[in-house]
Protein backbone atom coordinates (compact mmCIF):
# COMPACT_ATOMS: atom_id res chain seq x y z
CA UNK A 1 0.00 0.00 0.00
CA UNK A 2 2.24 3.13 -1.07
CA UNK A 3 -0.19 5.31 0.45
CA UNK A 4 0.29 4.62 3.55
CA UNK A 5 3.80 4.05 2.98
CA UNK A 6 4.16 7.52 2.16
CA UNK A 7 2.05 8.98 4.80
CA UNK A 8 3.64 6.86 7.36
CA UNK A 9 7.22 8.31 6.30
CA UNK A 10 6.03 12.02 6.50
CA UNK A 11 4.99 10.87 10.06
CA UNK A 12 8.64 9.62 10.76
CA UNK A 13 9.58 12.43 9.80
CA UNK A 14 7.77 14.98 11.78
CA UNK A 15 9.21 13.76 14.71
CA UNK A 16 12.03 15.84 15.81
CA UNK A 17 12.75 13.95 19.19
CA UNK A 18 12.90 10.72 17.10
CA UNK A 19 15.15 12.23 14.14
CA UNK A 20 17.58 13.59 17.05
CA UNK A 21 17.92 10.43 19.13
CA UNK A 22 17.82 8.16 16.41
CA UNK A 23 19.80 9.83 13.92
CA UNK A 24 21.83 13.17 14.68
CA UNK A 25 22.82 11.66 18.23
CA UNK A 26 24.65 8.19 17.30
CA UNK A 27 26.38 10.38 14.65
CA UNK A 28 27.27 13.25 17.09
CA UNK A 29 28.55 10.65 19.50
CA UNK A 30 30.65 8.94 16.93
CA UNK A 31 32.42 11.97 15.93
CA UNK A 32 32.98 12.80 19.73
CA UNK A 33 34.19 9.40 20.02
CA UNK A 34 36.47 10.09 16.47
CA UNK A 35 38.08 13.58 18.28
CA UNK A 36 38.62 11.81 21.09
CA UNK A 37 41.60 9.44 19.85
CA UNK A 38 42.26 7.76 16.87
CA UNK A 39 45.26 5.37 18.54
CA UNK A 40 44.63 1.38 18.62
CA UNK A 41 44.10 1.04 22.26
CA UNK A 42 45.40 -2.82 23.72
CA UNK A 43 42.60 -2.35 26.38
CA UNK A 44 40.08 -2.13 23.53
CA UNK A 45 41.66 -5.58 21.64
CA UNK A 46 43.50 -3.45 19.29
CA UNK A 47 41.07 -1.27 18.14
CA UNK A 48 40.57 2.51 18.20
CA UNK A 49 37.64 4.16 20.43
CA UNK A 50 35.66 4.94 17.49
CA UNK A 51 36.34 1.23 15.78
CA UNK A 52 34.73 -0.12 18.68
CA UNK A 53 31.50 1.81 19.12
CA UNK A 54 30.74 1.73 15.76
CA UNK A 55 28.86 -1.31 15.60
CA UNK A 56 27.56 0.34 19.28
CA UNK A 57 26.09 3.00 18.06
CA UNK A 58 24.43 0.68 15.22
CA UNK A 59 22.98 -0.94 18.29
CA UNK A 60 21.68 2.53 19.81
CA UNK A 61 19.88 3.16 16.83
CA UNK A 62 17.75 -0.09 15.91
CA UNK A 63 17.12 0.27 19.78
CA UNK A 64 16.03 3.80 19.71
CA UNK A 65 13.63 2.85 16.94
CA UNK A 66 12.90 -0.41 17.56
CA UNK A 67 12.27 -0.88 21.07
CA UNK A 68 10.96 2.67 21.96
CA UNK A 69 9.66 4.44 18.76
CA UNK A 70 8.18 1.32 17.13
CA UNK A 71 6.09 0.10 20.22
CA UNK A 72 4.83 3.60 21.45
CA UNK A 73 3.73 4.32 17.96
CA UNK A 74 1.47 1.27 17.55
CA UNK A 75 0.25 1.23 20.77
CA UNK A 76 -0.79 4.85 20.35
CA UNK A 77 -2.95 3.48 16.93
CA UNK A 78 -4.38 1.44 19.05
CA UNK A 79 -5.26 3.41 22.09
CA UNK A 80 -6.64 6.21 19.70
CA UNK A 81 -8.42 3.95 17.87
CA UNK A 82 -6.40 4.57 14.53
CA UNK A 83 -6.43 0.63 14.23
CA UNK A 84 -10.39 0.40 14.55
CA UNK A 85 -10.93 3.15 12.20
CA UNK A 86 -9.25 1.28 9.38
CA UNK A 87 -10.78 -2.13 10.29
CA UNK A 88 -13.85 -0.26 8.63
CA UNK A 89 -11.66 0.65 5.64
CA UNK A 90 -10.77 -1.84 2.89
CA UNK A 91 -7.44 -1.70 3.93
CA UNK A 92 -6.72 -4.01 6.77
CA UNK A 93 -5.00 -2.82 10.03
CA UNK A 94 -1.90 -5.05 9.65
CA UNK A 95 -0.76 -3.10 6.55
CA UNK A 96 -0.41 -0.21 8.68
CA UNK A 97 1.70 -2.17 11.19
CA UNK A 98 3.80 -3.25 7.92
CA UNK A 99 4.46 0.17 6.91
CA UNK A 100 5.21 0.85 10.54
CA UNK A 101 8.15 -1.22 10.50
CA UNK A 102 9.06 -0.98 7.03
CA UNK A 103 9.84 2.92 7.52
CA UNK A 104 11.40 2.51 10.98
CA UNK A 105 13.45 -0.03 9.22
CA UNK A 106 14.83 1.81 6.17
CA UNK A 107 15.35 4.54 8.71
CA UNK A 108 17.39 2.40 10.57
CA UNK A 109 19.48 1.36 7.83
CA UNK A 110 19.84 4.62 6.32
CA UNK A 111 21.59 5.72 9.75
CA UNK A 112 23.50 3.02 10.31
CA UNK A 113 24.96 3.45 6.57
CA UNK A 114 25.66 6.86 7.48
CA UNK A 115 27.72 5.67 10.35
CA UNK A 116 29.68 3.64 8.36
CA UNK A 117 30.47 6.49 5.76
CA UNK A 118 30.85 8.76 8.05
CA UNK A 119 33.59 6.58 9.82
CA UNK A 120 34.91 5.73 7.08
CA UNK A 121 35.36 9.31 5.94
CA UNK A 122 35.73 11.60 8.90
CA UNK A 123 38.45 8.74 10.85
CA UNK A 124 39.36 6.10 8.79
CA UNK A 125 37.94 3.28 10.17
CA UNK A 126 37.92 0.34 7.72
CA UNK A 127 34.62 -0.83 6.41
CA UNK A 128 33.28 -4.39 7.42
CA UNK A 129 35.65 -6.56 5.58
CA UNK A 130 33.28 -9.35 5.70
CA UNK A 131 30.06 -7.79 4.59
CA UNK A 132 28.03 -10.52 3.59
CA UNK A 133 27.85 -11.68 7.19
CA UNK A 134 28.06 -7.88 8.47
CA UNK A 135 24.82 -8.02 6.68
CA UNK A 136 23.23 -11.06 8.02
CA UNK A 137 24.14 -9.74 11.61
CA UNK A 138 22.67 -6.40 11.02
CA UNK A 139 19.65 -8.20 10.02
CA UNK A 140 19.37 -10.11 12.47
CA UNK A 141 19.88 -7.30 15.27
CA UNK A 142 16.66 -5.52 13.62
CA UNK A 143 15.03 -8.59 13.73
CA UNK A 144 15.37 -9.15 17.08
CA UNK A 145 14.76 -5.89 18.30
CA UNK A 146 11.43 -5.64 16.35
CA UNK A 147 11.01 -8.78 17.67
CA UNK A 148 10.96 -7.11 20.91
CA UNK A 149 9.21 -4.00 19.82
CA UNK A 150 6.04 -6.03 18.39
CA UNK A 151 6.25 -7.55 21.96
CA UNK A 152 6.05 -4.72 23.84
CA UNK A 153 3.21 -2.82 21.45
CA UNK A 154 1.37 -6.49 21.95
CA UNK A 155 1.63 -6.36 25.66
CA UNK A 156 1.52 -2.25 26.43
CA UNK A 157 -2.11 -1.72 27.53
CA UNK A 158 -1.66 2.12 26.73
CA UNK A 159 0.82 3.91 24.97
CA UNK A 160 2.50 5.59 27.97
CA UNK A 161 3.46 2.28 29.21
CA UNK A 162 4.86 0.80 26.20
CA UNK A 163 6.98 3.77 26.35
CA UNK A 164 7.99 3.47 29.65
CA UNK A 165 8.91 -0.69 29.22
CA UNK A 166 11.10 0.47 26.46
CA UNK A 167 13.22 2.98 28.19
CA UNK A 168 13.38 0.39 30.95
CA UNK A 169 14.86 -2.08 28.63
CA UNK A 170 16.96 0.64 26.45
CA UNK A 171 19.66 0.51 29.87
CA UNK A 172 20.27 -3.11 30.37
CA UNK A 173 20.25 -3.60 26.71
CA UNK A 174 22.23 -0.79 25.74
CA UNK A 175 24.41 -1.87 28.74
CA UNK A 176 25.61 -5.37 27.32
CA UNK A 177 25.86 -3.84 24.01
CA UNK A 178 28.77 -1.93 25.42
CA UNK A 179 27.47 1.75 25.18
CA UNK A 180 28.49 2.57 28.80
CA UNK A 181 31.67 0.24 28.97
CA UNK A 182 32.77 -1.41 25.38
CA UNK A 183 32.59 -4.96 25.83
CA UNK A 184 36.78 -5.49 25.52
CA UNK A 185 36.88 -4.00 28.91
CA UNK A 186 34.08 -6.12 30.87
CA UNK A 187 34.86 -9.01 32.69
CA UNK A 188 34.31 -12.74 31.30
CA UNK A 189 31.29 -13.26 33.03
CA UNK A 190 29.74 -10.46 32.09
CA UNK A 191 30.86 -10.54 28.68
CA UNK A 192 29.18 -14.02 28.99
CA UNK A 193 25.75 -12.92 30.27
CA UNK A 194 25.85 -10.40 27.70
CA UNK A 195 26.19 -12.97 24.72
CA UNK A 196 22.94 -14.43 26.12
CA UNK A 197 21.11 -10.63 25.25
CA UNK A 198 20.06 -9.72 21.74
CA UNK A 199 22.83 -6.47 21.89
CA UNK A 200 25.87 -8.75 23.18
CA UNK A 201 25.23 -11.23 20.70
CA UNK A 202 24.64 -8.55 17.59
CA UNK A 203 27.74 -6.29 18.72
CA UNK A 204 30.05 -9.04 18.79
CA UNK A 205 28.89 -10.39 15.66
CA UNK A 206 29.38 -6.35 13.80
CA UNK A 207 32.71 -6.50 15.46
CA UNK A 208 33.44 -9.99 14.20
CA UNK A 209 32.33 -9.52 10.62
CA UNK A 210 33.72 -5.89 10.72
CA UNK A 211 37.49 -7.73 11.62
CA UNK A 212 36.33 -10.05 8.63
CA UNK A 213 35.69 -13.61 10.42
CA UNK A 214 32.46 -14.84 10.12
CA UNK A 215 30.30 -14.45 13.55
CA UNK A 216 29.90 -17.82 15.90
CA UNK A 217 26.62 -20.01 14.96
CA UNK A 218 25.30 -18.95 18.91
CA UNK A 219 25.28 -15.09 18.29
CA UNK A 220 23.37 -15.33 14.68
CA UNK A 221 21.27 -18.33 16.99
CA UNK A 222 20.73 -15.34 20.28
CA UNK A 223 19.51 -12.35 17.92
CA UNK A 224 17.28 -15.17 15.67
CA UNK A 225 15.69 -16.58 18.74
CA UNK A 226 14.74 -13.25 19.79
CA UNK A 227 13.88 -12.53 16.73
CA UNK A 228 11.50 -15.42 16.24
CA UNK A 229 9.99 -15.89 19.75
CA UNK A 230 9.37 -12.53 20.76
CA UNK A 231 7.22 -12.28 17.02
CA UNK A 232 5.29 -15.33 17.58
CA UNK A 233 4.50 -14.10 21.17
CA UNK A 234 3.62 -10.57 19.58
CA UNK A 235 1.39 -12.57 16.85
CA UNK A 236 -0.43 -14.34 19.33
CA UNK A 237 -0.71 -11.39 21.91
CA UNK A 238 -1.38 -8.47 20.09
CA UNK A 239 -4.83 -6.94 20.04
CA UNK A 240 -6.01 -4.44 17.69
CA UNK A 241 -8.57 -2.46 19.20
CA UNK B 1 -33.17 -6.49 -0.26
CA UNK B 2 -33.12 -4.05 3.09
CA UNK B 3 -29.75 -2.46 3.34
CA UNK B 4 -29.49 -3.42 6.96
CA UNK B 5 -31.22 -6.42 8.47
CA UNK B 6 -30.62 -6.90 12.77
CA UNK B 7 -32.57 -10.10 13.90
CA UNK B 8 -32.13 -11.15 17.55
CA UNK B 9 -28.90 -9.63 17.99
CA UNK B 10 -27.24 -10.48 21.18
CA UNK B 11 -23.85 -9.46 22.63
CA UNK B 12 -22.41 -10.13 25.68
CA UNK B 13 -18.66 -8.89 27.45
CA UNK B 14 -17.75 -11.48 29.95
CA UNK B 15 -20.68 -10.99 32.20
CA UNK B 16 -22.21 -7.75 30.95
CA UNK B 17 -24.87 -8.00 28.35
CA UNK B 18 -24.12 -4.83 26.03
CA UNK B 19 -27.23 -6.09 23.92
CA UNK B 20 -29.97 -8.52 24.85
CA UNK B 21 -32.12 -8.65 22.08
CA UNK B 22 -32.60 -6.06 18.86
CA UNK B 23 -34.11 -6.83 15.77
CA UNK B 24 -34.63 -3.86 13.18
CA UNK B 25 -34.30 -3.68 9.26
CA UNK B 26 -32.83 -0.50 7.46
CA UNK B 27 -34.67 -0.03 4.35
CA UNK B 28 -32.38 1.12 1.70
CA UNK B 29 -32.17 5.05 0.80
CA UNK B 30 -33.49 5.87 4.71
CA UNK B 31 -32.22 7.80 7.15
CA UNK B 32 -32.25 5.36 10.57
CA UNK B 33 -32.20 6.67 13.96
CA UNK B 34 -30.30 4.28 17.03
CA UNK B 35 -31.33 6.61 20.01
CA UNK B 36 -30.89 5.66 23.44
CA UNK B 37 -29.28 6.78 26.65
CA UNK B 38 -25.87 5.93 27.58
CA UNK B 39 -24.73 2.12 27.99
CA UNK B 40 -27.74 1.43 25.90
CA UNK B 41 -26.27 -0.72 23.66
CA UNK B 42 -26.22 1.40 20.84
CA UNK B 43 -22.41 1.51 19.93
CA UNK B 44 -22.66 -1.88 20.14
CA UNK B 45 -24.98 -2.51 17.74
CA UNK B 46 -23.66 -0.71 15.14
CA UNK B 47 -19.87 -1.33 15.47
CA UNK B 48 -21.50 -5.42 15.02
CA UNK B 49 -23.38 -4.17 11.99
CA UNK B 50 -19.72 -2.19 10.88
CA UNK B 51 -18.18 -5.69 11.32
CA UNK B 52 -15.56 -4.52 14.12
CA UNK B 53 -17.41 -6.63 16.64
CA UNK B 54 -18.86 -10.44 16.39
CA UNK B 55 -22.27 -11.05 17.13
CA UNK B 56 -22.76 -13.98 20.07
CA UNK B 57 -26.36 -14.37 19.18
CA UNK B 58 -28.87 -13.62 16.56
CA UNK B 59 -28.22 -12.73 12.63
CA UNK B 60 -26.80 -9.29 11.58
CA UNK B 61 -26.79 -8.76 7.27
CA UNK B 62 -25.44 -5.98 5.77
CA UNK B 63 -26.91 -5.37 1.74
CA UNK B 64 -27.39 -9.22 1.91
CA UNK B 65 -24.00 -9.90 3.50
CA UNK B 66 -22.72 -11.33 6.65
CA UNK B 67 -21.21 -8.43 8.49
CA UNK B 68 -17.28 -9.18 8.09
CA UNK B 69 -17.37 -9.85 4.22
CA UNK B 70 -14.63 -7.79 3.44
CA UNK B 71 -16.76 -6.01 0.31
CA UNK B 72 -18.62 -4.48 2.39
CA UNK B 73 -15.20 -1.91 3.67
CA UNK B 74 -16.00 -0.79 -0.03
CA UNK B 75 -19.42 -0.07 0.38
CA UNK B 76 -19.85 0.97 4.23
CA UNK B 77 -18.91 3.87 5.02
CA UNK B 78 -17.87 4.31 9.19
CA UNK B 79 -17.93 7.23 11.41
CA UNK B 80 -16.77 6.01 15.06
CA UNK B 81 -17.53 7.88 18.08
CA UNK B 82 -13.90 7.10 19.30
CA UNK B 83 -11.65 7.13 16.83
CA UNK B 84 -8.81 9.15 15.82
CA UNK B 85 -5.74 9.87 13.44
CA UNK B 86 -2.43 10.40 14.12
CA UNK B 87 -2.00 13.77 15.53
CA UNK B 88 0.56 14.95 12.81
CA UNK B 89 -1.59 13.66 10.39
CA UNK B 90 -2.84 16.84 8.09
CA UNK B 91 -6.60 17.18 6.86
CA UNK B 92 -5.52 17.45 3.49
CA UNK B 93 -3.35 14.18 3.62
CA UNK B 94 -5.80 12.00 5.52
CA UNK B 95 -8.35 12.42 3.10
CA UNK B 96 -6.07 11.41 0.49
CA UNK B 97 -4.87 8.48 2.32
CA UNK B 98 -7.97 7.37 2.88
CA UNK B 99 -8.96 8.08 -0.99
CA UNK B 100 -6.60 5.71 -2.12
CA UNK B 101 -7.92 2.92 0.29
CA UNK B 102 -11.46 2.89 -1.78
CA UNK B 103 -11.76 1.80 -5.74
CA UNK B 104 -13.86 4.62 -6.82
CA UNK B 105 -13.25 7.55 -3.99
CA UNK B 106 -14.97 10.66 -3.80
CA UNK B 107 -13.44 14.55 -4.63
CA UNK B 108 -11.32 14.89 -1.36
CA UNK B 109 -11.53 18.61 -2.31
CA UNK B 110 -15.18 18.17 -2.62
CA UNK B 111 -16.15 17.13 0.68
CA UNK B 112 -13.14 19.48 2.46
CA UNK B 113 -15.49 21.99 0.91
CA UNK B 114 -18.62 21.11 1.81
CA UNK B 115 -18.11 20.17 5.21
CA UNK B 116 -15.99 23.62 5.36
CA UNK B 117 -12.50 22.15 6.12
CA UNK B 118 -11.07 24.47 4.05
CA UNK B 119 -9.03 26.60 6.27
CA UNK B 120 -7.44 23.61 8.34
CA UNK B 121 -6.81 21.54 5.13
CA UNK B 122 -3.07 21.63 6.22
CA UNK B 123 -3.38 21.51 9.84
CA UNK B 124 -2.50 18.99 11.54
CA UNK B 125 -5.43 16.64 13.63
CA UNK B 126 -3.89 17.06 16.71
CA UNK B 127 -4.21 21.26 16.28
CA UNK B 128 -7.78 20.64 15.31
CA UNK B 129 -10.83 21.82 17.33
CA UNK B 130 -13.48 19.03 18.61
CA UNK B 131 -16.00 20.29 15.85
CA UNK B 132 -13.38 20.02 13.19
CA UNK B 133 -11.99 16.28 13.80
CA UNK B 134 -15.72 15.62 13.90
CA UNK B 135 -16.45 16.92 10.41
CA UNK B 136 -13.11 15.38 9.05
CA UNK B 137 -14.29 12.46 10.79
CA UNK B 138 -17.56 12.31 8.70
CA UNK B 139 -15.88 13.56 5.55
CA UNK B 140 -13.41 9.81 6.17
CA UNK B 141 -16.78 8.22 6.46
CA UNK B 142 -17.78 9.90 3.04
CA UNK B 143 -14.48 9.59 0.88
CA UNK B 144 -15.41 6.26 -0.52
CA UNK B 145 -18.82 7.06 -1.78
CA UNK B 146 -20.32 4.64 0.75
CA UNK B 147 -23.79 2.65 -0.41
CA UNK B 148 -24.45 2.47 3.91
CA UNK B 149 -23.04 5.64 5.79
CA UNK B 150 -22.86 4.16 9.45
CA UNK B 151 -22.50 7.82 11.92
CA UNK B 152 -21.98 7.82 15.46
CA UNK B 153 -22.61 10.69 17.48
CA UNK B 154 -22.47 12.99 14.05
CA UNK B 155 -22.82 15.70 15.42
CA UNK B 156 -21.27 15.95 18.78
CA UNK B 157 -19.25 18.57 19.29
CA UNK B 158 -20.65 20.77 16.66
CA UNK B 159 -21.90 24.07 17.55
CA UNK B 160 -25.21 25.10 16.16
CA UNK B 161 -24.35 26.50 12.99
CA UNK B 162 -22.50 23.50 11.94
CA UNK B 163 -24.69 20.85 13.12
CA UNK B 164 -27.19 22.50 10.55
CA UNK B 165 -24.89 22.32 8.18
CA UNK B 166 -23.77 18.80 8.65
CA UNK B 167 -27.59 18.00 8.88
CA UNK B 168 -27.90 19.64 5.35
CA UNK B 169 -25.39 17.60 3.66
CA UNK B 170 -26.21 14.97 4.93
CA UNK B 171 -29.96 14.98 3.66
CA UNK B 172 -27.88 15.70 0.38
CA UNK B 173 -25.67 12.18 0.98
CA UNK B 174 -29.49 10.64 0.97
CA UNK B 175 -31.06 12.36 -2.04
CA UNK B 176 -27.70 10.47 -3.76
CA UNK B 177 -29.36 7.26 -2.84
CA UNK B 178 -27.32 6.46 0.09
CA UNK B 179 -28.38 4.77 3.10
CA UNK B 180 -27.68 6.56 6.36
CA UNK B 181 -27.73 4.96 9.82
CA UNK B 182 -27.24 7.45 12.59
CA UNK B 183 -26.82 6.84 16.20
CA UNK B 184 -27.66 10.29 17.72
CA UNK B 185 -28.98 11.13 21.42
CA UNK B 186 -29.76 14.28 20.37
CA UNK B 187 -33.89 14.72 19.30
CA UNK B 188 -33.45 17.03 17.64
CA UNK B 189 -31.56 15.30 15.10
CA UNK B 190 -33.78 12.62 15.05
CA UNK B 191 -36.93 14.40 14.24
CA UNK B 192 -34.96 16.37 11.94
CA UNK B 193 -33.02 13.47 9.77
CA UNK B 194 -34.73 10.53 10.16
CA UNK B 195 -37.19 8.24 8.72
CA UNK B 196 -37.95 5.93 11.09
CA UNK B 197 -36.08 5.93 14.64
CA UNK B 198 -35.43 2.47 17.01
CA UNK B 199 -35.40 3.81 20.33
CA UNK B 200 -32.99 1.55 22.42
CA UNK B 201 -32.77 0.73 26.19
CA UNK B 202 -30.98 -1.73 28.20
CA UNK B 203 -30.21 -4.00 25.00
CA UNK B 204 -33.36 -3.81 23.52
CA UNK B 205 -35.96 -2.10 21.14
CA UNK B 206 -38.44 -0.20 23.46
CA UNK B 207 -39.84 1.63 20.14
CA UNK B 208 -39.56 1.61 16.43
CA UNK B 209 -41.36 3.77 14.62
CA UNK B 210 -41.09 7.21 12.76
CA UNK B 211 -40.26 10.27 15.11
CA UNK B 212 -43.29 12.09 14.45
CA UNK B 213 -45.39 8.94 15.75
CA UNK B 214 -43.57 8.05 18.50
CA UNK B 215 -44.24 11.47 19.36
CA UNK B 216 -48.10 11.78 18.51
CA UNK B 217 -48.84 8.65 20.34
CA UNK B 218 -48.06 10.77 23.79
CA UNK B 219 -50.41 12.83 24.99
CA UNK B 220 -51.30 16.53 24.59
CA UNK B 221 -51.14 19.13 27.44
CA UNK B 222 -53.28 22.61 27.47
CA UNK B 223 -52.23 25.04 29.78
CA UNK B 224 -54.24 28.49 30.26
CA UNK B 225 -55.51 31.34 32.50
CA UNK B 226 -59.28 31.00 32.94
CA UNK B 227 -61.05 34.11 32.79
CA UNK B 228 -63.28 32.84 35.82
CA UNK B 229 -62.92 30.17 38.43
CA UNK B 230 -63.06 26.23 36.91
CA UNK B 231 -63.96 22.69 39.10
CA UNK B 232 -61.21 20.27 38.60
CA UNK B 233 -64.23 18.09 38.40
CA UNK B 234 -65.81 19.56 35.38
CA UNK B 235 -62.83 19.65 33.40
CA UNK B 236 -62.15 15.97 34.58
CA UNK B 237 -65.51 15.12 33.09
CA UNK B 238 -64.72 15.73 29.85
CA UNK B 239 -63.76 12.91 27.42
CA UNK B 240 -60.17 12.33 26.60
CA UNK B 241 -59.24 14.32 29.85
CA UNK B 242 -56.53 11.98 31.60
CA UNK B 243 -55.26 14.72 34.32
CA UNK B 244 -55.84 18.56 35.71
CA UNK B 245 -52.70 20.10 37.72
CA UNK B 246 -53.04 24.07 39.35
CA UNK B 247 -49.68 25.61 38.52
CA UNK B 248 -50.61 29.13 40.21
CA UNK B 249 -53.79 30.50 38.35
CA UNK B 250 -52.74 28.20 35.68
CA UNK B 251 -54.43 25.08 35.04
CA UNK B 252 -52.50 22.25 33.30
CA UNK B 253 -55.04 19.51 31.42
CA UNK B 254 -53.53 16.74 29.55
CA UNK B 255 -55.50 13.77 27.41
CA UNK B 256 -55.54 12.51 24.18
CA UNK B 257 -56.33 13.72 20.93
CA UNK B 258 -59.98 15.16 21.57
CA UNK B 259 -58.65 17.13 24.43
CA UNK B 260 -58.03 20.59 22.97
CA UNK B 261 -61.23 20.40 21.35
CA UNK B 262 -63.37 19.28 24.12
CA UNK B 263 -62.06 21.50 26.98
CA UNK B 264 -62.29 24.65 24.33
CA UNK B 265 -65.85 23.67 24.06
CA UNK B 266 -66.64 23.11 27.65
CA UNK B 267 -64.92 26.56 28.53
CA UNK B 268 -67.17 28.24 25.74
CA UNK B 269 -70.34 27.03 27.27
CA UNK B 270 -69.80 28.30 30.79
CA UNK B 271 -68.77 31.53 28.98
CA UNK B 272 -65.25 31.44 30.42
CA UNK B 273 -62.40 32.26 27.99
CA UNK B 274 -59.07 30.49 28.64
CA UNK B 275 -56.40 33.27 28.67
CA UNK B 276 -52.65 32.76 27.21
CA UNK B 277 -53.61 29.51 26.45
CA UNK B 278 -50.97 26.63 25.03
CA UNK B 279 -51.26 23.56 23.29
CA UNK B 280 -48.08 21.39 23.63
CA UNK B 281 -47.49 18.14 21.97
CA UNK B 282 -45.48 15.68 23.35
CA UNK B 283 -42.61 15.16 21.00
CA UNK B 284 -39.87 12.54 20.58
CA UNK B 285 -37.86 14.21 23.27
CA UNK B 286 -41.10 13.40 25.76
CA UNK B 287 -41.36 9.81 24.27
CA UNK B 288 -37.84 9.19 24.54
CA UNK B 289 -37.81 9.85 28.52
CA UNK B 290 -41.20 8.06 28.74
CA UNK B 291 -40.02 4.95 27.22
CA UNK B 292 -36.41 4.90 28.47
CA UNK B 293 -37.31 5.51 32.79
CA UNK B 294 -37.13 2.98 34.16
CA UNK B 295 -38.99 2.45 37.57
CA UNK B 296 -37.03 -0.08 39.69
CA UNK B 297 -40.35 -1.61 41.92
CA UNK B 298 -42.23 -2.50 39.03
CA UNK B 299 -41.66 -4.12 35.68
CA UNK B 300 -43.29 -1.22 34.05
CA UNK B 301 -42.29 1.46 31.83
CA UNK B 302 -42.59 5.18 33.28
CA UNK B 303 -45.42 6.47 31.51
CA UNK B 304 -47.14 9.26 33.30
CA UNK B 305 -47.63 12.81 32.53
CA UNK B 306 -45.76 13.70 35.60
CA UNK B 307 -42.73 11.92 34.86
CA UNK B 308 -42.55 13.77 31.92
CA UNK B 309 -43.29 17.24 33.43
CA UNK B 310 -40.12 16.35 36.39
CA UNK B 311 -38.00 15.03 33.62
CA UNK B 312 -37.91 17.63 30.41
CA UNK B 313 -40.14 20.50 29.86
CA UNK B 314 -41.50 19.88 27.03
CA UNK B 315 -41.07 22.14 23.87
CA UNK B 316 -44.60 23.86 22.69
CA UNK B 317 -45.40 23.07 19.58
CA UNK B 318 -48.51 25.52 19.03
CA UNK B 319 -49.68 28.46 21.07
CA UNK B 320 -52.85 30.04 20.49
Amino acid sequence: MPALLKTETKLLLREPLLLFWGVLFPLVLLTVMGLAGDKPDPDLGGLTLVQTYVPVLIAFTFTILGVSALPTALATYRERGVLKRLATTPVRPSRLLGAQMTTSAAMAAATAVLILLLARVAFGVPLPREAPAFLVAVVLAAAALLGIGLLIAALAPRARIAGAIGTMLFFPLMFFAGLWAPRATMGATLRGIGDYTPLGAAVQALQDATAGVWPSAGQLLVMAAYAVVCAFLATRLFRWQ
Amino acid sequence: MEAIEVRNLRKTYGSKVAVEDVSFTVEQGEIFGVLGPNGAGKTTTVETIAGLRVADGGRVRVLGRDPADPELRELVGVQLQDSALPDKLRVGEALSLYAAFYRDPADAGELIAQLGLEKVRDSAFGKLSGGERQRLSIALALIGRPKIAILDELTTGLDPSARRATWALIEDIRSRGVTILLVTHFMEEAERLCDRVAVIDRGRVVALDSPGALGTLREQRLRFRPSAPVEDAVLLSLEDVSSVRREGELIVVSGGPAVVQNVAAALARDGIVAEGLRVEQANLEDAFVELTSYRPEGDTWAGSADVVEAGIASRARGAF
